[in-house]
């Protein structure tokens, strides 16, 4: 058999939650592992007589998105009833967006093999939540509706992605996308990402192409799980094609499948031409939307600078490499704090370091972000200044951000009371040097003996005369009489 | 006595609250066994609120605008007293937790609501045989129907079992049983008051009005009951005029447009001639009768049972067993307790209208059926609006015929949906749909006259029918046995 040439198609629908703080069509509180049935009003429960009123800050954050993406934001849109019974779905049918998405025909930038490629956008559609039905007790099912009526934005690419690791790409960048406009927490514990890629590939063999049927992988909830599920699926379909060359889309039906995460493969659902009519229709209870341009320059306005075109301009205009611009931008209250800093004065060389090797590392450890860490871009500013002009060492500074958010006293004053302020008397650092140099014979030897080991063992006793000096030592200075006493001793 | 009267009569203390809510309790008593009026009756409760309206009157408390009146509502409203059953054996067990808009806004204008009135199932009915519990019968004859759906709030006001009542309006559900009943009934413009808590039949066409023995003490409920309302997104926020004080507007220069050619097949020629004569007192005293050109009305009826029952078939889906109401007793699985449920909480006529929904909704026959009717409906709007710029309102008759008897087209629907030739396009266009009495078949039996106005100028068609009255007597006229 000759080699074959294969290429995946893959298209994603992703639902992403929207940070509102009450539901899409009622005022109960968006709540995640609340009491069952608790977070619940009439409206949300379907009862008899009931109406939905469209929650506006909805609207707002899907703009947001659908500007993000580069979409055509639809000025008139309405509300659609989509039928389905269900025991978690009260009115047995969902409020959502038929035919007259809020967004659509857009396209996403992402980083795929050192270029950006672009995903075409077919459209972002905002629709409630269903509840949750619970089988954990044997012989019953259990409703809760507290997620009823959440609202959530569904996001539908075209199947420009060609990889399982280009779809992962584009879902993490997603996630970074929703959680920098504050649209979505963007949580895949609490479930607020939702992913169900639609695969098939196109096999070429002997100059002819054949495409498999499509595979919709339904409910997907982690980037590990859309990656594994579409590497796995294309295998399948391909390995599918050798064994029978008439599956391809037309003579065999399309598929909805399931991922079985522990056995790490697909299974079949049900075949799509049994899909439901879902009978949609316009929700007579909701008036059509209508977004003016006011409206548009209002969020427009709010959503000032997209993290992709940030992270671009903080290489090109701070000199950042990507992967700390990658750091900085991951949030938008991030890169806002970090511009902030820069307005102070502080140098954007130390800046930067500072922000990725020790405010980020602070903030983990406190499980917290940056913004919240309660140390403002002034004192930021001064600690890089501090480092700059040589009161502290890059080492002590690390030492005083770890102190900084508990207390409000100036990196300056900070470093004087731990004594840490740079010294650069000569006597006290031949003090330091020759403890260094007694304690580390064998290392000595090694700098005067071996050429290729000098410049480690350079660096290896340097960092013991910061470690004896407790961070006091400026480094420059160490290195320079390390490399001088060396020399007389080789003499 | 009228609502006004008896306002007026418990505000100078020439009566009670008390008195009138317990002749109201008294006269259900007696009559209900006969008429079917009420589903259910909140005496006890009823009671309570009129002797706390009387004790503010004591103490020269203020109180509000409908203060003493005993008034009903239609049982598809809900309350969060008693239950809400929409005479349907689903929610034969239901309790609301929350108070429809309406109910809410009787209350504070301290309307004493005695109890909730029979109807055609989810108002689905033009005769209200449709009841799961009883059929309401006419008081004129009850041997008839009192016409529906909102045929248990037409009988309470008719018999004077209450001065007033709320019902809702689909497709004529107010007006024509108010015309079979011999009073007064508005289905006011769409948005003019809130739907909240009213039992959804078809979203886009339901609204809630006014049924009264006159059109002052209609005016006087709608005003009450008019207004913008933040849970209803399809409620609208214009003004809310005094009606009763717009009553007796100047109506030189009237122009009355009539619908082109006869009034259509299946006319009775007793309604017809009170038709006519009715347009001649208005003739009489200066009004112009002119003819309005309405082309698209002929499909009016085909366009309403599309977008009426699609709707419902869709507002209905959530009556499954599964959350509240009725659950079938034996099921095996969740499919099987939605149909076995469904098959036993729904009524002929609700299965009927659901299944006809659910085929003009399906995939293939959307484009054919409802997005047609959808098109016809603006066509018909747009009629409206083109006519109402030559003419101020429109008559018609109510209904073709009087008060038929119990049975005789029960079994023959379309025969029953033909008879809404008159009031459904009224609801299609959004517009407000008044019908007051104007004469009597040779059998004793109460003919009605439409009159129809543009968006939110409820006031002018007040006013008209208001005049009308000032010059007849109809609705003066109350069955026998009445209280």
């Amino acid at each position: 058999m000759s080699t074959l040439k294969i290429t995946p198609l893959v298209g994603l629908e992703i639902h992403v939650q929207l940070a509102t703080r009450s539901k899409l069509f009622c005022n109960c509180t968006v709540e995640f592992g609340a009491k069952p049935n608790s977070r619940v009003c009439p409206v949300c429960l379907g009862m008899p007589g009931v109406l939905p009123v469209i929650n506006k800050r909805a609207l707002d954050l899907s703009i947001a998105v659908g500007l993000a993406l580069n979409c055509r934001i639809t000025r008139h849109s309405k509300w659609d009833r989509k039928s389905y019974y269900y025991p978690d779905l009260p009115k047995n049918y969902q409020i959502s967006q038929y035919d007259l998405p809020l967004a659509h025909d857009g396209y996403f930038e992402i980083p795929s093999n050192g270029s950006m490629r672009r995903i075409r956008i077919r459209r972002a559609h905002i629709e409630e939540d269903a509840g949750k039905n619970i089988h954990d007790t044997p012989g019953c099912t259990l409703v809760d509706l507290n997620r009823a009526g959440t609202p959530l934005l569904e996001i539908v690419t075209e199947p420009d992605i060609s990889s399982a690791n280009e779809a992962h790409t584009f879902c993490t960048e997603l996630q970074r996308l929703v959680t920098y406009l504050g649209v979505s927490e963007g949580s895949m514990q609490k479930g607020h990402m939702r992913f169900e890629p639609n695969i098939n590939v196109i096999v070429e063999h002997s100059g002819v192409e054949y495409r498999t049927p499509i595979v919709e992988v339904k409910n997907l909830n982690s980037f590990r799980a859309v990656r594994s599920a579409i590497d796995y699926e294309i295998s399948r379909q391909v390995a599918g094609w050798e064994a029978d060359n008439d599956y391809v889309l037309g003579n065999r039906p399309n598929e909805n499948r399931g991922w079985n995460d522990t056995r790490q493969v697909t299974e079949f659902q049900r075949p799509k031409e049994a899909a439901h009519d879902y009978r949609y229709f316009p929700d007579p209870d909701l008036v059509p939307v209508e977004i003016d341009d006011h409206w548009l320059q209002r969020i427009r306005s709010e959503v000032t600078e997209f993290p992709l075109a940030r992270r671009g301009r903080f290489v090109a205009q701070y000199g950042l490499t990507d992967a700390d611009a990658d750091t900085i931008v991951s949030d938008r209250a991030t890169a806002d704090l970090f511009e902030a800093v820069l307005d102070t004065g502080a140098p954007v060389s130390i800046v930067s370091k500072q922000f990725v090797n020790i405010w980020l590392k602070i903030a983990n450890a406190r499980h917290t972000t940056m913004a919240q860490l309660g140390v403002d871009a002034r004192r930021m500013g001064e600690l890089a200044s501090l480092v700059q002009v040589g009161t502290v060492s890059p080492t002590a500074a690390n030492q005083i951000a770890e102190r900084m958010p508990d207390t409000a006293d100036t990196p300056e004053a900070l470093a004087n009371s731990m004594g840490l302020v740079q010294v650069q008397d000569i006597k006290a650092m031949e003090k330091w040097l020759d403890e260094v140099f007694a304690a580390n014979e064998r290392t000595v030897q090694d700098a005067l003996t071996k050429p290729k080991k000098a410049s480690g063992s350079i660096g290896f006793l340097r960092g013991q005369v910061m470690r004896v000096s407790g961070g006091k030592a400026d480094p420059g200075l160490a290195g320079e009489l390390i490399e001088e006493r060396l020399k007389k001793m080789s003499e | 006595m009228t609502l006004t009267e008896t306002i007026a009569a418990v505000r100078a203390k020439r009566c009670s609250a008390v008195e009138v809510v317990q002749q109201s309790l008294d006269a259900i008593e007696k009559h209900n066994e006969r008429l079917g009026a009420f589903i259910s009756v909140e005496g006890e409760r009823a009671l309570q609120r009129a002797r706390d309206i009387d004790a503010r009157i004591a103490k020269g408390e203020p109180v509000g605008p409908l203060a003493g009146a005993a008034v009903a509502v239609k049982d598809n409203m809900c309350t969060a007293f008693g239950t809400t059953t929409c005479a349907s054996q689903i929610l034969s067990n239901f309790r609301s937790p929350y108070d429809a808009a309406v109910v809410e806004r009787l209350e504070a204008a301290d309307a004493v609501i005695v109890g909730k009135t029979n109807l055609d199932e989810f108002a689905m009915g033009s005769s209200s045989e449709n009841s799961s519990y009883c059929p309401v019968r006419n008081p004129w004859d009850t041997t008839r129907v009192p016409g529906g759906s909102s045929g248990g709030s037409a009988v309470a006001v008719a018999a004077g079992l209450v001065q007033g009542a709320l019902g809702s309006d689909t497709g004529g559900s107010i007006r024509q049983p108010a015309a079979l009943t011999g009073i007064t009934g508005l289905k006011p413009t769409y948005g003019r008051v809130s739907r909240h808590g009213l039992v959804a039949f078809a979203s886009s066409l339901d609204q809630i009005g006014p049924l009264a023995r006159n059109v002052r003490d209609t005016a006087c409920l709608l005003k009450v009951i008019a207004g913008h309302d933040p849970r209803d997104s399809t409620s609208v926020g214009c003004a809310v005029p005094d009606y009763t004080a717009l009553l007796g507007a100047d109506l030189k220069g009237l122009t009355i447009g009539v619908a082109a050619g006869d009034f259509g097949k299946g006319l009775n020629d007793e309604v017809c001639k009170a038709v006519e004569a009715a347009l001649g007192v208005y003739r009489d005293n200066g009004a112009r009768i002119v003819e309005a050109h309405l082309p698209h009305m002929k499909y009016a009826i085909a366009c309403y049972y599309l977008i009426a029952t699609a709707e419902a078939s869709s507002n209905l889906a959530r009556y499954d067993g599964v959350h509240y109401g009725v659950r079938a007793d034996r099921h095996e699985g969740i499919v099987d307790l939605y149909c076995a449920s469904r098959d036993q909480g729904f009524g002929q006529e609700v299965k009927r209208r659901i299944m006809l929904g659910t085929f003009a909704l399906s995939s293939g026959y959307y484009d054919a059926y409802y997005l047609k009717a959808l098109k016809v409906r603006t066509l018909l709007a747009r009629d409206f609006e083109a006519a109402f710029e030559q003419v101020d309102v429109i008559a018609s008759p109510v209904s073709p015929v009087t008060a038929f008897k119990l049975g005789e087209k029960i079994d023959d629907p379309l025969a029953m949906y033909l008879a809404d030739i008159h009031t459904t396009s009224v609801n299609l266009a959004g517009i407000a749909g008044l019908s007051i009495p104007c004469g009597f078949d040779a059998d004793g039996l109460p003919i009605g006259l439409q009159l129809m106005a543009p968006h939110f100028a409820e006031e002018r068609l007040l006013a008209v029918g208001h005049q009308f009255q000032c010059l007849t007597d109809y609705h003066t006229k109350h069955p026998p046995q009445s209280t």
